[in-house]
């Protein structure tokens, strides 16, 4: 344990010393992170102007989701996808090999390998958000919402690392799978809106196929104190039950793995 | 006699391009197929508009015409997705490019014969989508009149051609900077919000929407979109109108094209390929 802390902060030193190289990147990213949030609020508020709310959120809860929602990709942007990109590309040149071959553990190293210091601003805004927009919904923040939203919230991360990761690791049959993700990606925007937003079809779609309502809304309804308990219990089900299938899934795809040119 | 020689030459030229790059998109056509399938976003947001039921009335849209717009809007972005500046990006970055400016014909025209073949390759993915839309949803199904059908597909022509025009104006940046792509994030948010992709122009504040209007952003989605769904044009002030959207686009095109061949010849006589 203590030797995957250690090669954790030497890993996330390094990769934070390199980024750090490229300042006008970060400030695009800031730029860009502004104009999305700013977007993002906009169209909310477009459905708050007839004063019917969305799916019977208010428009401060509605706000929560999407701070939730930012929380999650900032994230992204951080930690998953500069590592779990990268493993298409190491399966389509052969570098997966060494990869294989270091004496840590592979999953470990291909997730959290490196880090983008350019979506902490992300994460950080998304983070406020949740709590300058909670209290005006009426919340109350006690101490014990707070740390059930923040244990949900890893749930909800850790839920989005496996999607990312099992779908990143049909590359070792696929090689390309690239496109995957950005299908992905574009999916999960959904989370930009609380899942009661949504048509019947849909909302159930986005609760056992696509665990969107588990990313955002689950989160954002626990911060706001109003959170029916067996929700909470099944977001913690469904992330470890996630992590462990993309551990097996990982497993099982190594063993399709027959390195390149070969 | 020179000039239809010219002409004979150039169609020669195209009818070679277009053909090398429609064999190579169709190696591709798995990977192409996901790429229409992350185009959904318009499906969810036509998921939560259909939902939020009064937002969507106040703005003059009945259920099967939001259905439309939204279809039309995922179908028009399909055929105006351009991805030139990452291509160029690579190009340039990997030494490809030096033979490319070596050859008689300018460099973008390859790229706009690979764009379009990239179009005919995502043809039939699209009309699968949309033939299952339209089984889910049976109620808004209706076909535009072949003139606004005709029209439409005008458009969507128009509306890559301004979409290609901006982002190959970031592209020839990278003549300058070798990460151009960081700077098409910057143009892909406003065309996200305002090109009427995720929610209709018509449900702006009015303020916004003359705004709006004067960006080429509704261009590029909700101008053809209302055309393809073959539905009537708002009324009223800061409206889009058939007229008015066509000559805005042409005064885009108008705009851009000197544009981009200044900024690419300055470009190219500061070019000094990578790596040598």
């Amino acid at each position: 344990m203590g030797r995957y802390l250690r090669s954790l902060r030497r890993f996330w030193g390094t990769a934070a010393a390199g980024q750090m190289e490229y300042q006008l990147n970060l400030l695009i990213e800031l730029v860009a992170m502004a104009g999305n949030l700013a977007g993002s609020l906009f169209v909310l508020s477009l459905f708050f102007r007839q004063g019917e709310g969305l799916g019977g959120w208010s428009w401060p809860a509605a706000q929560v989701v999407l701070g939730a929602y930012t929380v999650l990709d900032g994230l992204t942007s951080t930690l998953l996808r500069p590592n779990l990109s990268r493993i298409v590309t190491h399966v389509q040149e052969g570098t997966l090999d060494f990869v294989l071959l270091k004496p840590i553990d592979s999953q470990f190293w291909l997730s959290l390998r490196t880090v983008s210091p350019a979506g902490l601003p992300e994460l950080a805004v998304g983070a406020g958000l949740m709590l300058w927009a909670a209290p005006q919904a009426g919340a109350s923040l006690a101490p014990a919402s707070l740390v059930l939203a923040l244990v949900l919230l890893a749930a909800a991360a850790v839920i989005l690392y496996a999607l990312w990761f099992v779908l990143a690791a049909t590359s070792i049959w696929f090689v390309k799978t690239w496109n995957a993700t950005e299908v992905l990606r574009a999916a999960l925007t959904a989370g930009r809106y609380p899942v009661s937003a949504y048509p019947p079809a849909l909302r159930t779609l986005f609760t056992l196929v696509l665990p969107v309502a588990f990313l955002t809304t689950v989160p954002a309804e626990a911060i706001l104190g109003r959170l029916h308990w067996h929700w909470g219990v099944a977001s913690v089900l469904v992330a470890a039950l996630a992590l462990v299938v993309s551990r097996l899934f990982w497993r099982f795809a190594l063993r399709f793995y027959t390195s390149a040119s070969s | 006699m020179a000039a239809r020689r010219r002409l004979w030459h150039g169609l020669r030229v195209a009818r070679t391009l277009w053909a090398t790059q429609y064999a190579y998109m169709l190696e591709y056509r798995a990977e192409i197929a996901l790429w229409a399938l992350s185009g959904v976003v318009p499906f969810i947001m036509l998921g939560v508009w259909s939902a939020a039921g009064t937002a969507a009335q106040a703005s003059g849209f009945s259920q099967p015409e939001l259905a439309r717009y939204f279809l039309c809007a995922f179908v028009a972005r399909q055929f105006s997705v351009v991805w030139v500046v990452w291509q160029f990006e690579e190009d340039a970055l990997q030494g490809r490019l030096s033979p490319y400016l070596l050859q008689p014909l300018h460099p973008l025209w390859r790229y706009v014969a690979s764009h379009q073949a990239e179009q005919a390759t995502r043809l039939p993915f699209v009309l699968v989508i949309a033939a299952l839309f339209f089984l889910l949803q049976p109620l808004a199904f209706a076909l535009p009149g072949p003139g606004r059908a005709l029209l439409g597909v005008l458009a969507v022509g128009l509306a890559f051609a301004i979409n290609f025009l901006l982002q190959s104006l970031i592209a020839a940046c990278c003549f300058w900077t070798e990460r151009a792509s960081a700077l098409e994030r910057l143009l892909y948010i406003p065309y996200l919000f305002l090109s009427g992709l995720v929610a209709p122009l018509e449900s702006f504040p009015e303020p916004v929407r003359a705004w709006a209007l004067r960006t080429p952003f509704p261009l590029m989605v909700a101008f053809p979109a209302r055309l393809l769904s073959g539905d009537p044009f708002p009324t009223g002030p800061h409206a889009l109108s058939i007229a008015g959207g066509f000559g805005a686009m042409a005064l885009w095109i108008v705009l851009l094209v000197p544009l981009l061949v200044l900024v690419w010849r300055a470009g190219v006589r500061r070019y000094s390929a990578m790596g040598a």
